[in-house]
């Protein structure tokens, strides 16, 4: 009857932390140094994935910034591979289309542009020339770098706007300067700022729609409308817009999200930190390992100790806790020191590369929970030999 | 691991008349009947075995009885060799002999830390071969204290948080532990010490941290596994002083020693040999009489209720 009696006391959890902290308290420099291999490996983890998540969520600002409510309108391909055009009166269709706000289009044209008549026609450069309409530049949310935008006033003469590739290309940095294109010099009157929504104008030069017809023989055929709606009638228009411009056949009529190249960007940024990630495991397996190293190098100096608390009625089962504790405790600080470096790195890198920190919580969660658990996998093997050590060879002086 | 017990029969003191030994015929269980009300507790310590008494109001006579106890280790050597052994509540006694002979085997076996080979050990009413590992350290942590000849003290915690540790397994809360603590370091002459570190303390003081440890939980034995080979005559003394005194507030102290001298200062000595009980000297009527409590042994209090 008394036996029912005798019983082993528990631990509380603050004795707990207590005896598993006794160990690690008297030598801090080895919890350092074997908690700094958890430290790296979750640190680096913490970087890889908030540095992609930085540069992601910069990207979608972006996007944000662009919208994601722009459609371009251009001539598909012919039923038998014919070159096919869109009618002129297009753009005007276009914005007729219920929930369309801007509208705006360019026209290839086949002439080169040149610094001089005296380079050969046939070195354009990679840039295309194109008749633009007011509207291009509101549509794109385009801004000017330096100049003015093409208008009725500068469209009366040979002027035109450079994108800022093709500014680059042609070595020209301010308005004023003149380009050679179809047997004349065009004064640029203003180049634009980047459009990352329209490339193909960042590599362009645009000439006024009425000029381009006057001057260089556009036909006024549009080969690109670009059309702004409100972002919840995107897809309505998009389904509009073939039949609206070519009723007859809306085949001929392509239309494309250039938003959704950068949607895609986004979506997939992170994908090449696959590596990292892994290199990140490695580092944090290694920690693991060090810390189960440890641990067993602790057991086997402190087998007094253990012999001792067990004379003191520690059973197996709270020997075996205060070395798992241990373990934890190492692990968990490196773990936290890991994720506080990460996130510092992270910091680093965005700030000096202009984008919002971001470090998922996730991430975070994550990393601590995987230390945890390194912690308990690394702990429990030295923590259960410390337990089945027999107290009285544990207990002899040598 | 549980020892094979040649009398696995002995339910334990509570059944008098089994005692297989010879050695001691009287009926084992007596302390009930001359100890009805429980009281049996020696209360020099504050509360001293408070809560000892693990469910049953009566305390067993003896505190420690060991019957036939063999010991072999793995090779063949045979370290104990059918020890008879009883320690009454309230004794002060010597295990003696010299090195060798196996009296670290003997505190081991009586500590509840190793079980033997063949024989029964019944500790504070306890038949230890029938407790699982975590009973027995029930039993450590609520009826025995330890005291070891290279103290073991827990290096870079104050005396008090040493002495504290005593209690950790006991349940107890913390401050209650420090409380206990102090009281602890105050009754073995430190109470000046507490916040000093093991490496701040003389030999004689570490020992002395480590017998408030060992008392602090109020065993019902305490043992001492050469508890002055560590330390030079003067400091020995004190401790040895410490010990007398502690028995003489009712603790049942076994302490083990191969110094003769020291052995002799103690009111009984059981000297072994190879591994056997040769001679057990000051001890009186040693067998076949029924004894009362707290008579006969220089040491106990004769008031003991
Ligand atoms: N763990 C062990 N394994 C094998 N033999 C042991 C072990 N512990 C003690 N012995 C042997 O048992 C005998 C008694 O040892 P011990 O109890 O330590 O003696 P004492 O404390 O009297 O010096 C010795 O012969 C010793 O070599
Ligand atoms: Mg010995």
């Amino acid at each position: 009857m008394r036996r029912t009696r005798l019983s082993p006391a528990s631990l509380g959890p603050r004795d707990v932390l207590h005896v598993g902290s006794a160990g690690l308290r008297t030598r801090p420099m080895r919890v350092v140094l074997s908690a700094l291999g958890i430290a790296i490996g979750i640190a680096t983890m913490i970087a890889v994935v908030g540095i992609s998540a930085s540069s992601k969520a910069q990207l979608l600002q972006k996007l944000d910034a662009l919208g994601t409510n722009m459609l371009v309108a251009s001539p598909g391909q012919g039923l038998f591979g014919e070159e096919v055009k869109l009618p002129k009166e297009a753009p005007g269709m276009v914005g007729r289309i219920d929930g369309v706000q801007q509208v705006g289009a360019t026209g290839d044209l086949p002439q080169a542009v040149r610094r001089s008549e005296k380079i050969p026609a046939d070195e354009s450069g990679g840039i295309t020339l194109k008749a633009a309409d007011e509207g291009l530049l509101k549509v794109l949310r385009g801004a000017m770098a330096s100049g003015t935008w093409l208008n009725d006033a500068n469209g009366r003469y040979p002027s035109v706007v450079l994108g800022h590739i093709s500014a680059e290309r042609l070595g020209i940095t301010e308005p004023g300067r003149q380009v050679y294109i179809d047997g004349r010099y065009f004064t640029v009157v203003g180049i634009l700022g980047p459009l990352p929504l329209a490339p193909e104008i960042e590599r362009s030069a645009l000439v006024g729609w009425s000029a381009a017809g006057k001057l260089l023989g556009f036909d006024g055929h549009p080969t690109s409308i670009y059309e702004r709606s409100t972002d919840a009638s995107v897809r309505g228009v998009r389904d509009l817009i073939p039949r609206t411009v070519d009723p007859e056949n809306p085949r001929n009529v392509q239309v494309t999200d250039p938003s959704s190249a950068l949607q895609a960007k986004a979506a997939t940024e992170g994908a090449f930190t696959n590596l990292l990630l892994g290199l990140g495991g490695v580092a944090l397996l290694v920690g693991g390992v060090g810390v189960a190293n440890t641990m067993i190098i602790s057991v086997l100096e402190r087998r007094h100790e253990i012999g001792l608390r067990r004379s003191m009625g520690a059973t197996r089962g709270q020997i075996r806790i205060q070395f798992v504790t241990e373990s934890l405790l190492l692990s968990g600080l490196g773990g936290i020191a890991g994720i506080v470096l990460g996130a510092a790195a992270t910091y680093v890198f965005a700030a000096s590369g202009g984008m919002p920190w971001v470090v998922p919580l996730w991430a975070v969660g994550g990393g601590f929970g995987a230390t945890l658990v390194i912690g308990t996998i690394a702990g429990l093997y030295p923590a259960v030999r410390a337990a089945r050590l027999s107290p009285t060879l544990a207990l002899q002086a040598v | 691991m549980s020892s094979g017990t040649t009398d696995g029969a002995v339910p334990g003191p509570a059944d008098p008349g089994t005692c297989p030994t010879g050695h001691a015929a009287g009926p084992v269980g007596t302390g009930y009947a001359v100890d009805p009300a429980g009281t049996g507790h020696a209360g020099g310590l504050p509360g001293h075995f408070a809560g000892a008494s693990d469910g049953f109001t009566g305390a067993p006579e003896h505190v420690v009885e060991l019957a036939g106890v063999t010991k072999e280790y793995p090779g063949g050597v045979a370290a104990l060799r059918g020890v008879d052994l009883r320690v009454a509540r309230a004794e002060l006694l010597a295990i003696v002999g010299p090195s060798g002979s196996g009296k670290s085997t003997l505190l081991h076996i009586i500590g509840t830390l190793d079980r033997p080979t063949a024989g029964s050990v019944t500790i504070a009413g306890h038949d230890i071969a029938t407790l699982t590992d975590r009973r027995l350290s029930a039993l450590r942590a609520q009826h025995i204290g330890f005291v070891f000849q290279s103290f073991h003290l827990v290096p870079g915690i104050s005396a008090q948080d040493n002495v504290a540790e005593g209690l950790l397994y006991s349940g107890l809360p913390r401050a209650e532990r420090r409380r206990r603590a102090a009281v602890a370091l105050d009754r073995v002459g430190l109470a000046d010490r507490m916040a000093h570190r093991p490496h701040e303390l003389s030999g004689g003081q570490k020992q002395r941290v480590a017998i408030a440890r060992a008392v602090v939980g109020e065993p019902d034995l305490l043992l001492a596994d050469e508890p002055t080979g560590a330390l030079d005559s003067a400091s020995g003394e004190a401790v040895m002083a410490l010990l007398h005194d502690l028995n003489k507030e009712g603790a049942t102290i076994a302490v083990i020693t191969h110094d003769s001298e020291i052995a002799a200062e103690l009111p009984r000595q059981v000297r072994i040999r190879d591994g056997q009980v040769v001679a057990d000297e000051g001890r009186a009527a040693p067998t076949g009489k029924r004894r009362a409590p707290g008579t006969g042994h220089p040491g106990i209090r004769s008031a003991e209720r």
